[in-house]
């Protein structure tokens, strides 16, 4: 596995920030220079829980050539899973105080718990069912997608459609979801109080630590034969059966892969930014972490995580300060990227690589690495 | 000739698309170990052929056995390919941001599940075995070159190094020296000739001199169907293949 200068770079940045933001919000006082408020403690977790979804993003579309327009609808999944066990935490210091089920059910003047709540209560199932559900919605999709040997344009478009139909489901107060609001005013998680700054800083670090396992998990992948034979499928797939290889195996694993990556990084973001609601299934966030991804570098990993950190740091910084102008920026943006960076933010990094003639280097003085 | 000594045998095989017969009950045998050069004018269903036999196309008729007694009609590509037949196509086709070694790699012949891939490592076996075949390319100065920045010639010997690498019982080639300069074309014979020691080729050509220097049994169709057969200078005076070729 080659983790490069490049990633051993982002793996010290994205934890080094992550430890000093939390040392600086815990150890200095409130009126200090120096003192990081929760709120950017809060506003760098998500960011992470982005950089998350745009690696994901990464995976299947810079090596396996699977352009997704819907990923964030398994970001979201994962982020309801995590909703329902905050739900589920409330108990009885919700409006109408019923210990047995959520404001939203009460309201909506059901009496019984829908059976798919059942189990929310204890962590380790909802995270269980943050990783489940996107990989079994991930995993029925793929088959039928890649077994007809949907590709390109019409794939993007399937993806995009998926998101959309569950953006309209969750809408649905008869599915038990909270509709339209969504799950929110939660309170405890793991019994620690969601809004108090230890909690806080504790949730930047476990996006950072997540992140970085799931950056090295992609390097491992991609580095593996599998990895070769993945890059070689998005290529050249036709040349790959004839070779004896399945593609659709291939990228079935590599999508399901992607979604639960996705899905855990909207696990840790529902309890950072204290709601989730349908508007996560709009197909305009999923465009957003592709542009994130050709932003940071297709096909990189580094990049992504670079991408999606600098886009929502410019979009945090331009909704604040020049908000009728962001979605411009961003268009801008990803013309700009698109006609001077093909590389993305990564290619300003990299060398034009530069192909030793062969009768440079004799063969024995060239080691064969695998 | 017995079933048992043939390798591959196509009896009746039809394919149609959108009416057009590109394969008209196509009967064809192949032995074991024999090498085989198909000729025919261009629509005279050469490709459609190889599709048929590699699982890309199923005909509508007709029945494709290989072997004994696998129907091959049954099976899709991985199947096929995974069974002994490799193919190369006309235009290179080669994994072009990997390495002339990854590229090898991936040919080689061995399990073929994500499973296995994601966790395996280079055995001993295998880098030698790449020697060998870098070996009998030419390319073992090539190794750690982007198949990208091959030259043509450099790019079809990969394929062919590539289908080597498969350990396929039968090689199908598609045009192989289209292309090249008149040294490599004469390699690439030789190569062919090299290969057919121990394995059964098709090879697809429209370079007369080249299936001459081949010096094989030739097969020429036309409009889907075989129009006649024999040595090179037995077709060459066939009057049906004089017409076709030279007529009208």
């Amino acid at each position: 596995m080659k983790i490069g200068i490049g990633g051993y770079a982002a793996i010290v940045l994205v934890m080094g920030v992550a430890l000093i933001l939390t040392l600086l919000n815990q150890l200095t006082p409130a009126t200090s220079a120096l003192h990081v408020p929760t709120y950017v403690v809060a506003l760098a977790g998500k960011y992470l829980c982005y950089a998350m979804l745009a690696l994901a993003v990464d995976l299947v579309w810079g090596f396996g050539g699977i352009l997704s327009l819907g990923h964030a609808a398994f970001f979201a999944l994962g982020g309801y899973a995590m909703g329902m066990y905050l739900m589920r935490q409330i108990g009885t210091r919700g409006v109408y105080g019923n210990a047995n089920l959520p404001d939203f059910m009460v309201f909506l003047g059901w009496h019984q718990l829908p059976w798919y709540w059942f189990g929310f209560e204890w962590f380790g199932y909802a995270v269980l069912m943050a990783i489940l559900v996107p990989a079994v919605l991930a995993g029925v999709f793929g088959w039928l997608a890649f077994r007809s040997r949907v590709t390109g344009v019409y794939l993007s478009i399937i993806t995009q459609a998926l998101t959309y139909a569950l953006l309209l489901a969750f809408f649905r107060n008869d599915m038990g979801f909270g509709g339209n609001n969504g799950l929110t005013d939660f309170k405890d998680i793991l019994g620690f109080s969601i809004q108090s700054d230890g909690t806080r800083c504790a949730l930047l670090v476990a996006s950072a630590l997540f992140l970085c396992g799931q950056f090295l998990l992609a390097r491992f992948v991609v580095d593996s034969r599998f990895g070769k034979v993945l890059i070689a499928v998005r290529d050249t797939e036709s040349r790959t059966r004839f070779l004896g290889y399945r593609p659709e195996s291939y990228k079935l694993v590599v999508w399901v892969l992607s979604a639960v990556m996705a899905g855990i990084g909207g696990a840790l973001y529902v309890p950072q930014v204290g709601i989730i609601n349908p508007s996560e299934f709009a197909p305009g966030n999923s465009i957003e972490a592709v542009i994130w991804v050709a932003v940071g570098g297709r096909g990189t990993l580094v990049g992504p995580i670079l991408g999606a950190i600098l886009v929502n740091f410019g979009k945090t910084w331009f909704t604040g300060a020049l908000p009728e102008v962001w979605l411009y920026a961003l268009g801008a943006m990803f013309i700009l990227v698109t006609l001077f960076l093909p590389k993305g933010v990564m290619g300003l990094f990299t060398r034009r690589e530069r192909e030793p003639a062969a009768d440079e280097i004799p063969a024995t003085a060239r080691e064969v690495t695998g | 000739m017995s079933e048992g000594d043939t390798l591959l045998y196509l009896d009746g095989v039809t394919v149609t698309f959108d009416g057009f017969r590109a394969l008209n009950a196509l009967s064809l045998a192949l032995e074991e170990g024999e090498m085989r050069a198909m000729v025919g004018p261009n629509g005279a269903g050469k490709t459609t052929m190889m599709d048929v036999i590699t699982g890309k196309t199923r005909p509508d008729s007709g029945k494709v056995v290989f072997g004994k007694d696998i129907d091959l009609t049954r099976l899709d590509e991985p199947a096929i390919a995974s069974l002994g037949i490799g193919r190369k196509f006309q235009k290179p086709t080669v994994f072009e941001p990997h390495t002339v070694w990854d590229n090898l790699l991936l040919a080689l012949a061995g399990d073929r599940t994500p499973r296995f891939t994601l966790f395996s490592r280079q055995t001993a076996g295998e880098k030698r075995r790449i020697e060998e075949i870098l070996e009998t390319t030419r390319l073992r100065d090539h190794r750690n070159r982007r198949a990208a920045d091959l030259s043509h010639g450099q790019k079809q010997w990969l394929e062919i190094g590539m289908l080597l690498a498969q350990e396929p019982q039968l090689l199908l080639v598609d045009e192989p020296v289209a292309g090249m300069t008149d040294s490599e074309t004469e390699q690439t014979a030789e190569l062919l000739r090299e290969i057919n020691k121990s394995r059964s080729v098709v090879v697809v050509e429209h370079d007369m001199a080249f299936v001459r220097a081949l010096g094989v049994k030739v097969t020429v169709l036309n409009e889907g169907s075989v129009l006649s057969e024999g040595s090179i200078d037995h077709v060459s005076e066939d009057p049906k293949v004089i017409e076709v070729y030279l007529g009208r």
